[in-house]
């Protein structure tokens, strides 16, 4: 039993096997009347969806589209995250003046700004990408301060010993030190942006999968619209894929 | 037959201890700390000096400003009175000669064995080939051929302290500074670290300055053992050790060994008592504060 509990298998079987006990739960309560069937519609309704979901609403450019500006705005969240947080880091006068500012910002429902974001950048993807880009911020710009801020005094005293330069103790001890947090805070902005992608796109109804979950939710649509929340999340997955990809490969061993 | 060195009663009163020409030299140190009772004087009029290739222990209580004097020597604290010369340069910051240990694992844990050693050789911008060889070396003679290629996380305690060390010499320092750097190992690894660490002392003839509490340890390991009281930490005695060389654990059951342990703890059994008064004298207040 060990041996199988130790293989690399049994993790994503384990989670497999949970998510399709929850979808035959669903399914159940459903049919015995515990969850009305005109919330959510049964789950064997949504999976003939898929198909006319990917057939019909041009499936493959909105999924591209929404990753597209999710990825985008992820970028932008994570090299100006980070520099800002090394910022504030290293300005300690800056941070005690912002670092609350920031974190209020984190929790701020800046979607409802999406008007003021329409008139600056038009109808267009750049408008969604800046909403993405202003949730996600915040989270980055804290978990660098505080993945740089907890590098043990003992590896800063091994570079100063070393002599090294400023630079060599950020490229070489602080930022490799606060990987895994900043990776934290990106994981974290990566969320926020995507809601916000996702949100937005479903507010001005300018393509993407939340322009299609609007329609679909227009047409009354059930199982589809549930069908395409399902690429939301498949979206999500690539994402954190990616960002686990590239800590392993930046940190390979923690 | 043991000799024990002891300065004359002014000096060991606290006053400095005469300067000798060496390649450190420590000279008339006051390092005081602003703390919320008033100032604190960590270090007092603490001077000493290592000859080349010596290995010199400095031995006190906790809080008796080893780790202080530590940080000064080796040039990450400054604002102090007094001097520290290395060669006959006056030290400002870090000072490329002095290679120090931390008592606290400092392994980047991120890098491999042989990725940590060679760090000081990458810093100089040696090319990747040749500071692996380099390092290597390094490797062998902390005893660790093998384990290149593993992070600190797969070693043990005591290996990773032996990366540290490796890493250290690597960047072949005149003078290696080392705090405590087996604190956090059980007694039979420190005892093995300590041969082991003797060892590479005499293959590099390498000059050494080690700053702990453990009286077995400074024993086993030094030519010399400078006593400091407690707070303020000033320089109590120096003994020399005058046990044979090469040495090994072996020595700790030797009769000599034993009476330098029980005469140095004498030295500081009045010191440790006077600091733990001192503690619970303090956690009273605090209680009593609160």
């Amino acid at each position: 039993m060990a041996a199988v509990t130790r293989s690399r298998a049994f993790p994503l079987a384990l989670g497999l096997g949970a998510l399709a006990a929850a979808i035959l739960a669903v399914e159940v309560l459903i049919r015995i009347d515990a969850i009305s069937r005109y919330i959510v519609p049964l789950p064997s309704q949504i999976a003939p969806a898929f198909e006319r979901v990917i057939v019909e609403e041009d499936i493959a450019a909105r999924f591209q589209l929404t990753f597209l500006e999710a990825f985008t705005a992820g970028a932008m969240i994570t090299v100006v995250g980070v520099a800002l947080g090394l910022l504030l880091f290293r300005v300690d006068i800056l941070r005690r003046a912002t670092e609350t500012w920031v974190a209020a910002m984190a929790s701020a429902p800046t979607v409802l700004m999406y008007p003021l974001f329409l008139v600056i950048f038009g109808r267009s993807a750049w408008t969604i990408i800046m909403m993405g880009f202003v949730a996600g911020l915040p989270p980055v710009i804290l978990k660098t301060i505080e993945g740089l801020a907890g590098t043990r005094r003992v590896l800063i005293n091994v570079g100063r010993s070393f002599k090294l330069t400023g630079v060599q103790l950020f490229t070489k001890i602080l930022f490799p030190a606060a990987l895994p947090t900043i990776f934290v805070g990106i994981r974290l902005g990566l969320i926020f942006t995507l809601i916000n992608v996702v949100g937005v796109e479903f507010l001005i109804n300018f393509g993407g999968l939340g322009q299609l979950i609007n329609d679909l939710a227009e047409r009354y649509d059930l199982p589809g619209t549930y069908a395409a929340i399902s690429f939301v999340i498949l979206v999500s997955v690539c994402f954190f894929v990616l960002t686990e990809w590239i800590e392993r490969w930046l940190r390979p061993v923690d | 037959m043991a000799s024990v060195a002891t300065l004359p009663k002014s000096d060991a009163a606290g006053a400095r201890t005469p300067a000798e020409a060496g390649i450190l030299v420590v000279d008339d140190i006051v390092k005081q700390f602003a703390t919320p009772d008033g100032p604190l004087i960590a270090v007092d009029r603490v001077s000493l000096s290592v000859r080349p290739g010596e290995f010199l222990a400095v031995i006190g209580p906790s809080g008796c400003g080893k780790s202080t004097l530590f940080n000064i020597i080796g040039g990450l604290l400054d604002g102090y009175q007094g001097a520290v010369t290395v060669g006959g340069e006056t030290v400002h910051g870090p000072h490329p000669a002095i290679g120090m240990v931390f008592q606290e694992e400092s392994t980047f844990p991120w890098r491999t064995v042989i990725e940590n050693v060679a760090f000081p050789l990458e810093i100089a911008g040696m090319r990747r080939r040749d500071r692996f060889d380099k390092a290597r070396k390094f490797i062998a003679l902390v005893g660790l051929g093998g384990f290149e290629k593993r992070y600190p996380a797969e070693l043990s305690g005591g290996m990773r302290q032996r990366v540290a060390i490796a890493r250290t010499l690597a960047s072949e320092p005149k003078i290696l500074l080392m705090d405590e750097p087996f604190a956090s190992l059980d007694e039979q690894t420190r005892l093995l670290l300590g041969d082991k660490v003797l060892q590479i002392q005499q293959d590099l003839k390498q000059t050494t300055l080690l700053i702990t509490h453990n009286i077995t340890e400074a024993v086993q390991l030094a030519d010399r053992i400078l006593v400091m009281t407690y707070r303020p930490g000033r320089v109590k005695r120096i003994v020399a050790i005058d046990l044979p060389r090469p040495r090994s654990s072996d020595v700790v059951s030797s009769e000599a060994f034993g009476r330098y342990v029980a005469q140095i703890w004498s030295d500081l059994r009045e010191e440790a008592s006077r600091g733990m008064q001192d503690e619970e004298t303090r956690t009273l207040h605090a209680g009593e504060g609160s």
